[in-house]
């Protein structure tokens, strides 16, 4: 089964959909939803199926591709999966589905007072869009060649760019397009760094092999001096860094997070921004060890800052969008922190957290997205005792935030309580701090709960707010759902991710350090 | 593991566990033979070569039903949560089933688990691996123990009576059926607490129900004072979470594991170093003062009031509050070692019963008064179980003794509040006997109990806490011993000035006019659930530690009480001090409130003594919070705000900005003059020549 | 006769032409001038061709001449309508494409 072209497909497809979509004419909308809903599902199964076929005993890149694209340069079209960018993928292609259904009637809608919308905003392009979108995922985690990688990171951009600025709030204009550039700005130059020092990798293995060459799994082996690793990790990490966002690259965020519509921001900060995390443990780590270690203390105190900071930032908004993509900020803290402690706990524990910090925060713009759709505004002014009125849309809100804070029995504990305990056994200090930080979390989202859902109801045309719609209710179900079977039986996750992480943290030398004082020779339960 | 392979390690648990090290290592370590003489635990043993440890029997026959216990009210409450409106004519029912059920199952396993000899009295129940990485192997594991089985019939038999009363008392809410399914939540949550066999699945359920604490202390959530105090509830337990959490770290990173019987035979076995086993002990203690209550997280419990009272009975005063004390005492062999951090823990528990004490005589509103006085009673229990093994089983004692008669009370005043239309304030009761004799009679007893009229149960356990108090010996054992005494004295003042000011007295509410009141008894389906607390009120303490039969229970896993060491004062005289005590405190409420007429409103904070006022205020627990903690807090988010627009997001604006000026500038050079641009070329190609002659020269 | 007066006078052309080009408002002027420059270039081309007794400066020249024909019939093109748009041969007066 593993010759089965699986990755080449699911990039293919909704790359194949995005231009059938774009050419159906704007006024068969609906046609246009339909066929993307149909694509983005079975890309989903597909993904899927691709997971059943994995193999999490073997090692290496698994369903792995190649053919030569520009000989001269040594650049492929290479794609593989292991078991991080596989669990990646498959969180990718089951947002979009989710998040086309959610945008059903975002973009063609009026604006929430009922004035039509003015401008041009063409529902098969926004569909084609995130279609084009999809695949600019796929491939930037399938991609095994650095170059290739590179292709994809940048090509991510020119679609998200477009969902900001055409397809943010209505009325907002001038903002959505400064949010647009801003996010375009930032990640170009992050972008444009990494090429710098994609350049420079193919210099060296130039250098050491003859021929230079932007096979991931053949830098892996080169033998970099210290030097070198420690600008080109630079260049990686900074890129990273912007992406991820981690302090203090994140400004663009919140104002992206905000002026994106729901569907955008959600894959946005659902997945877009993991592969700045993803690039952490696939690149960073492998190809550049020492320089991992050297600059490891740093990223920890950026993580451990962002942690505290995102945390006190999310406090003080009042724009709901903002709120949640500051939560991410302090999210991104303790996914970075996961990745640089380098034991094997808490990078599985990071990688986790990326999946389920898809889901969360998905899942938080979701019902945030719903609540705007309802009264039309960011300001969490506008909304008070709305539990009362919808009272499911308060539930969902809820296991949303609870996710989010990582209450144990939903998907995020799992995760993070594995980033804080490896995080632990190496740097006792940070990890205590980084503790601290859950209750901040705490506060934030319940805060923010207390704030919209409880108290007397804001006003008396709030009365009228229906609560979730049978479409709504579709798109939640999926999500809520592996929220919890995620938290209480994370093991099939943590299968395919775990033989993953460990390797590459033993590749690059680190090892888990060992208890002070075992009580049991023999660890108990077998590592299957 | 019924036969172990090396049959004559089995004496000393940890010592199998060094016999099969030593075995394969071919060397003995010095600690070995250290931890033969020092340990005093007999039951932790090698994991098996399974995935799961199995220092505990395996559950068979009736035990493989223990999932059952959980699981039972967590469907209750899933499906009265999805299964929304259809369910709300039934969803009482079905919710008081389940817990029945789950009482009935609780109480099958008890007799079975009797039934067994001391030795395979620990039944661990494996359900799957849950989080599983490398040296890190947490499952999902049930250990259904003699400390857990008392637990389990405390919680489901408890609940069970909360939930018919609640039937009663939420008979017109909207909301019941909800009400229901949180209830039920938490009976799965307080379950999954006290049946977890490693720290990690305890903290789920210590987190679990948090939730659930959180979500009914909010459950009228359109009231802003039930908001706010569910989600204080919520911040002052995560802070203790964090201990929590921070401890089983602590654990992994020492012991590699956060299994118990890793973790304790660890412990026990005293190969975890000293200074590191106080700080997993603190850090312990830190979580249990955020659940209990207890100094200095207390405030968030009197707030939690603002939840239904079967609330208030259920969660805040009979399980949840005193999951701390079940901490400490699951982790006893952690604590038996570790001198200082006990010191601590009796020093939380003095200071809280005295601030619980002190709190409680000020206030008017009754359901507050009965929260401080649960804050002091917890106080004693985290006293007893601070003095090690010769407190442990008294603690629980006490717990258990308490869950009767708090319960019992806090119905007994829901009871009230329901006659009187949800009037809290105390003074606006009065002489309600006549009116409403059941609850007199039910909440009497439950009175009778808590200031330590003896026979009833308050007095058994009390006694025995003080005895023990005193028994520590030396100046500290005086000071504690005193301070227990003068909490029971201070407990009977107040408890008395609730009780008559409540049902004695003349009537402060009128039957007639615009706030007519027509207090009436309450119905059979809440009258029953009291009258059967107040049973377990008058006999449960008796029960429990006259012949010290909870003590020899519980000893395999608190470990063995050193009963018959010297006592600094005879048994006698500390009861007589402790009676003359109780009595003093009953006369002093009786002479200010029954016999001089009470005032409907109280007097203003100028008028009362400056002690009061304190109490009155939490003896400013809470301004106390506020200004160091919550206005620093919102001062620093503002300013982090205006650091993130103007500092970090003002660099990156700046540096957009200075770059479109400089650009602006440049652009100027740009005239529109053929001339000018043919000067610059022909500059430029100048520079060129000049530049190449340079070059070729140089 | 030495070659090398053959470059002094190309390079005093080309001075001649740039220094036009520079001050000289009128676009016939200009114009004129830069044909003077290309003259002066294709002087240099011949008189290195002839010095290296190789051809290529003599092709070279050919091809300057071509592109010169083709520029005069553009660039006069270009000034006849800028002249009867703005009635106007001066070069600062077309200065509309700037900032």
């Amino acid at each position: 089964m593993n010759s089965f072209p699986w990755l080449t497909l699911l990039l293919i497809i909704p790359a194949a959909a995005a231009v059938v979509v774009a050419v159906v004419p704007r006024r068969l909308g609906t046609l246009a939803k339909q066929i993307t809903l149909a694509v983005t599902l079975v890309e989903f199964v597909l993904a899927l199926l691709a997971t059943i076929a994995y193999e999490p005993a073997r090692a290496g890149f698994q369903f792995a591709q190649k053919y030569s694209w520009i000989k001269q340069f040594g650049i492929s079209y290479s794609v593989g999966a292991d078991g991080i960018s596989l669990v990646l993928i498959l969180l990718a292609t089951l947002l979009v589905p989710i998040v086309v259904l959610a945008s059903w009637d975002e973009v063609d809608a009026a604006s929430p007072d009922g004035t039509p919308v003015v401008g041009r905003r063409s529902v098969p392009a926004f569909f084609a869009l995130l279609l084009a979108l999809e695949a600019g995922m796929v491939g930037v985690f399938a991609a095994t060649d650095v170059f290739l990688f590179y292709v994809f990171f940048e090509a991510m951009l020119i679609p998200m760019y477009f969902l900001i600025g055409s397809y943010g709030p209505v009325k907002e204009q001038a903002q959505r397009s400064y949010a647009a550039v801003k996010f375009l700005l930032y990640s170009l130059l992050g972008g444009l760094l990494m090429l710098a020092a994609v350049i420079g990798l193919y210099v060296v293995s130039a250098d050491q092999l003859g021929t230079g060459t932007f096979d991931f799994a053949t830098l892996r082996q080169l033998d970099i001096t210290p030097g070198v690793q420690k600008l080109l990790f630079l260049g990686f990490f900074v890129a990273f860094a912007i992406k991820a966002p981690l302090f203090p690259f994140h400004t663009w965020l919140p104002d992206a997070g905000a002026q994106s519509p729901t569907g955008g921001a959600i894959l946005l900060v659902g997945v877009l921004d993991k592969v700045g995390t993803f690039g952490l443990i696939r690149y960073c780590i492998p190809l550049f060890p020492e320089a991992s270690s050297y600059f490891a203390p740093m990223v920890l105190a950026l993580a451990v800052i962002g942690i505290f900071y995102g945390a006190l930032l999310a406090i003080g908004q009042r724009d709901m969008k903002r709120l949640v993509a500051y939560t991410s900020l302090a999210h991104f803290g303790f996914i970075a922190m996961g990745t640089f402690a380098l034991t094997s706990q808490a990078g599985t524990g990071a990688v986790l957290y990326m999946v389920n910090h898809g889901l969360s925060t998905g899942l938080l713009f979701l019902v945030v997205g719903f609540l705007v759709a309802r009264r039309g505004s960011r300001d969490v002014g506008a909304y008070r005792g709305m539990a009362q009125v919808t009272p499911t849309l308060a539930g969902v809100f809820l296991i949303a935030g609870l996710s989010s804070l990582a209450l144990p029995g939903l998907n995020s504990f799992v995760s993070e309580f594995l980033v804080l305990a490896g995080t632990f056994t190496r740097y006792r200090a940070l990890a205590i701090v980084a503790t601290v930080g859950i209750v901040l979390a705490a506060i934030y989202i319940l805060y923010l709960y207390q704030r919209t859902m409880t108290g007397p109801l804001v006003s008396e045309d709030a009365r009228g707010v229906l609560d979730l719609s049978v479409r709504e209710k579709i798109v939640v179900a999926p999500v809520v759902a592996l929220i919890i079977a995620l938290g209480i039986y994370p093991k099939p996750l943590i299968d395919i991710v775990r033989p993953t992480v460990t390797a590459t943290f033993e590749d690059a030398g680190h090892t888990d350090p060992a208890p002070t004082a075992p009580v049991n020779a023999s660890q108990t339960g077998g590592h299957s | 593991m019924a036969v172990h392979p090396t049959a004559t390690c089995q004496t000393s648990t940890f010592l199998v566990a060094t016999c099969l090290t030593a075995a394969s290592s071919m060397s003995i370590s010095p600690l070995t033979t250290s931890s033969v003489t020092t340990s005093p635990m007999t039951r932790y043993a090698m994991p098996h070569e399974v995935g799961h440890e199995v220092g505990y029997a395996a559950a068979s026959g009736v035990f493989s039903a223990t999932w059952l216990l959980l699981v039972l009210p967590l469907a209750g409450a899933l499906i009265l949560l999805l299964g929304g409106r259809r369910t709300d004519r039934w969803g009482h029912l079905l919710g008081t089933a389940a817990s029945a059920a789950s009482f009935v199952v609780g109480l099958v396993l008890f007799f079975e688990l009797r039934g067994r000899g001391a030795e395979d009295r620990q039944v661990a129940q494996h359900l799957f691996s849950w989080i599983p990485v490398n040296g890190f192997q947490v499952d999902a594991g049930l250990l259904f123990d003699q400390l857990s089985a008392v637990f389990v019939l405390l919680i489901t038999g408890v609940g069970t009576l909360i939930h018919v009363y609640s039937i009663g008392y939420m008979a017109h809410d909207p909301g019941r059926r909800r009400f229901f399914a949180y209830m039920n939540l938490f009976l799965a949550s307080m379950l999954l607490l006290v049946l977890g066999d490693n720290f990690l699945v305890l903290y789920a359920g210590w987190e679990l129900v948090g939730l659930s604490s959180f979500l009914l202390i909010k459950f009228w959530e359109y009231k802003p004072a039930a908001a706010t105090a569910a989600n204080k509830a919520f911040y002052m337990n995560r802070v203790g979470d964090v201990g929590l959490a921070l401890a089983i770290m602590l654990m992994f990173a020492t012991v590699g594991s956060t299994n118990y019987d890793s973790v304790l035979g660890a412990a026990a076995a005293d190969i975890i170093g000293y200074g590191t086993l106080t700080a997993i002990a603190l850090l312990l203690l830190l979580g249990a003062c955020g659940k209990s209550g207890q100094f200095p997280l207390q405030a968030w419990l009197p707030d939690a009031m603002e939840g239904p009272t079967p609330i208030s009975a259920l969660i805040h005063a009979a399980t949840m509050v005193t999951a701390g004390v079940y901490l400490i005492a699951r982790a006893s062999p952690i604590f038996t070692e570790t001198q200082a951090a006990r010191t601590v823990v009796v020093i939380i528990g003095a200071v809280t019963i005295v601030i619980g004490c002190v709190i409680g005589c000020a206030y008017d509103d009754i359901k507050k008064v009965l929260a401080y006085s649960t804050v002091s009673q917890i106080g004693y229990m985290f006293l007893a179980v601070g003095l090690g093994p010769a407190g442990y089983a008294l603690g629980i004692a006490h717990l258990l003794a308490h869950g009767f008669f708090k319960a019992g009370l806090f119905l007994g005043s829901g009871s009230v509040i329901h006659a009187m239309d949800d009037e809290q304030d105390m003074r606006k009761y009065g002489g309600l006997w006549r009116l409403m004799p059941v609850t007199w009679v039910t909440f009497g007893l439950g009175y009778l109990a808590i200031i330590g009229l003896p026979p009833l149960s308050g007095f058994f356990t009390k006694d025995k806490i003080i005895e023990a108090a005193f028994d520590k010996g030396g100046t500290s054992g005086y000071l504690l011993g005193l301070t227990a005494l003068l909490g029971a004295g201070i407990t009977a003042f107040y408890m008395t000035r609730l009780f008559l000011l409540t049902f004695h007295g003349e009537r402060r509410w009128s039957s007639s006019g615009e706030r007519a009141k027509h207090p009436h008894e309450s119905p059979t389906v809440m009258t029953g659930p009291m009258a059967l607390l107040a049973v377990g009120s008058v006999f449960a303490g008796g029960l429990f530690i006259v012949g010290g039969t909870l003590q020899d229970w519980l000893a395999p896993v608190l470990g063995e009480s050193h009963e018959e060491g010297a006592h600094t004062l005879s048994p006698a005289v500390v009861t007589a001090l402790t009676l003359l005590v109780a009595a003093g405190g009953f006369a002093g409420a009786y002479l200010r409130y029954q016999v001089r007429p009470v005032e409907a409103v109280a007097r203003p904070d100028s008028e009362v003594g400056l002690v009061t006022v304190a109490a009155r205020h939490d003896l400013y627990a809470n301004t106390f919070n506020e200004t160091v903690f919550m206005r620093p807090g919102q001062y620093l988010t503002r300013f982090l705000v205006w650091l993130d627009t103007v500092g970090v997001d003002g660099l990156v604006r700046g540096t957009a900005a200075g770059i479109g000026g400089l650009s602006g500038r440049l652009r100027r050079t740009q005239t529109g003059f053929v001339r000018s641009y043919a000067l610059s070329m022909l500059g430029g190609a100048v520079l060129v020549v000049v530049a190449a002659l340079l070059v070729r020269t140089g | 006769m030495n070659p090398s007066n053959y470059l002094i006078l190309a390079a005093l052309l080309f001075t001649i032409g740039a220094v036009g080009v520079l001050l000289r408002r009128n676009a016939i002027v200009v114009f004129m001038c830069v044909e003077l420059m290309l003259n002066a270039a294709n002087l240099t081309l011949v008189t290195f061709s002839r010095i290296n007794g190789t051809l290529d400066g003599q092709i070279m020249a050919f091809f300057v001449m071509v592109v010169a024909a083709a520029e005069v019939v553009i660039g006069l093109a270009i000034i006849l309508t800028i002249f009867r748009t703005r009635r106007s041969a001066s070069v600062d007066d077309v200065n509309l494409l700037k900032y």
